[in-house]
């Protein structure tokens, strides 16, 4: 059942990744990309880039285009609602609970002790998105835009929305 | 645009605390780029600056209690905040406002993209996109690593990166039983642990 499907997919990453939308990235790519096969390396890539040009919050843009790909507005709808609905809940229900611990050294470790795995999955899906440029746009176009886009983005601080927009016209220029 | 906002602002429509909350948090949703932890002052600005409706002290409660919780920061904390100040209603306000118009752009800019993905130059388009997402989601390594080296000092946390690597890529564990059993090591452990408490 597709729906039940979606749901899981991005229920399983927002319930278990600490350190806000960007975390959940990694974990949505292992269910999106490796376990359901929905999308290739590459429209996950293209999805990124245009949702990190775009304001707003990273998970939800994510979950929302990708539930609408692979089942309309009723699959943009469950994979947004997995996204936002359970950790709110437990937000607005536990809400006691949560304020007498929200300085314990127990909670602060959970997030804490998540961080590394987190990075580590991070690396990995870097590292994917390098075969993949590689694979396909070959070794000197990857490394003339990264190293453009890494100047940009680390040194200038250049808006991302601006370095995507650059490396659109780079493309539309010189791939394909 | 927030000439825009301000004038939708002061139209009749606005007098119920809904819709000031579906303004405050479009204007967070539109203004705010980097994803969610990026967008932390925006709300601030709004919800104690601007609106009043939380003190500094309650913000940075409710900041640490999302943070206590797993899941994107940007829906949690503007899901309370409008539950908060005007219920159910208050709620669906603030994450509708937060998420929906960036959702649709998507959904618009994306479709079209995908319908032109046969012509040579709009795929090269796309391919040119990926080395872009690789040196952002580096960035992002590296901040998490970071963050990790300073609370848990860089040899635990190589530690640790390693062994979950090696679990989930080599071994094929899902990542949600990695990070489960983590979770609940790092709840059951006794208290009087060294780290947490130099962390704390």
């Amino acid at each position: 059942m597709i729906y039940w499907e979606l749901f899981l997919a991005f229920f399983i990453p927002n319930i278990i990744g600490y350190g806000g939308g960007p975390a959940i990235i990694p974990l949505i790519e292992t269910e999106v990309v490796g376990r359901y096969g929905w999308m290739t390396a590459q429209t996950f890539a293209e999805t990124l880039a245009l949702g990190n040009a775009l304001p707003s919050p990273i998970a939800t843009k994510m979950a929302g285009y990708i539930g609408y790909e692979v089942a309309g507005i009723g699959g943009a709808f469950v994979a947004v609602a997995a996204t936002v609905i359970p950790t709110l809940l437990l937000m607005l229900g536990a809400l006691g609970l949560l304020y007498r611990h929200r300085n314990s050294p127990r909670v602060k470790r959970m997030s804490q002790w998540v961080r590394p795995v987190i990075a580590m999955m991070m690396g990995w899906l870097t590292l994917g998105f390098l075969l993949e440029s590689v694979n396909s746009s070959g070794m000197m176009h990857t490394l003339i835009i990264g190293v453009i886009a890494g100047i940009a983005l680390i040194r200038f601080k250049t808006h991302p929305a601006f370095v995507v927009v650059g490396a659109l016209v780079y493309g539309g220029l010189f791939l394909g | 645009m927030f000439l825009i906002i301000d004038l939708a602002m002061s139209s009749p429509m606005t007098s119920s605390a809904s819709w000031q909350l579906f303004w405050a948090f479009l204007r967070v949703g539109l203004l705010g780029f980097g994803g969610g932890p990026a967008m932390i002052p925006l709300v601030r600005a709004e919800v104690v600056t601007r609106h009043h409706w939380l003190t500094d002290e309650e913000f940075a409660d409710v900041l640490a209690i999302g943070n206590t919780l797993p899941g994107p920061i940007a829906t949690k904390m503007p899901g309370y905040i409008g539950y908060r100040v005007n219920g159910i209603s208050g709620c669906i306000a603030t994450v509708v406002a937060i998420i929906l118009p960036m959702i649709v752009a998507m959904i618009v800019m994306l479709g079209i993209f995908s319908r032109y993905r046969d012509v040579g130059w709009i795929r090269g388009m796309g391919q040119a996109v990926v080395p872009v997402v690789m040196i952002m989601m580096a960035q992002l390594t590296w901040d998490f690593f970071d963050k990790s080296k300073a609370s848990l000092g860089w040899l635990v946390s190589i530690v640790m990166a390693i062994t979950s690597g090696g679990l989930i890529y080599w071994l094929g564990v899902h990542p949600g039983w990695v990070i489960g059993a983590i979770l609940l090591a790092a709840l059951l452990r006794p208290k009087s642990n060294k780290k947490a408490e130099k962390s704390a």
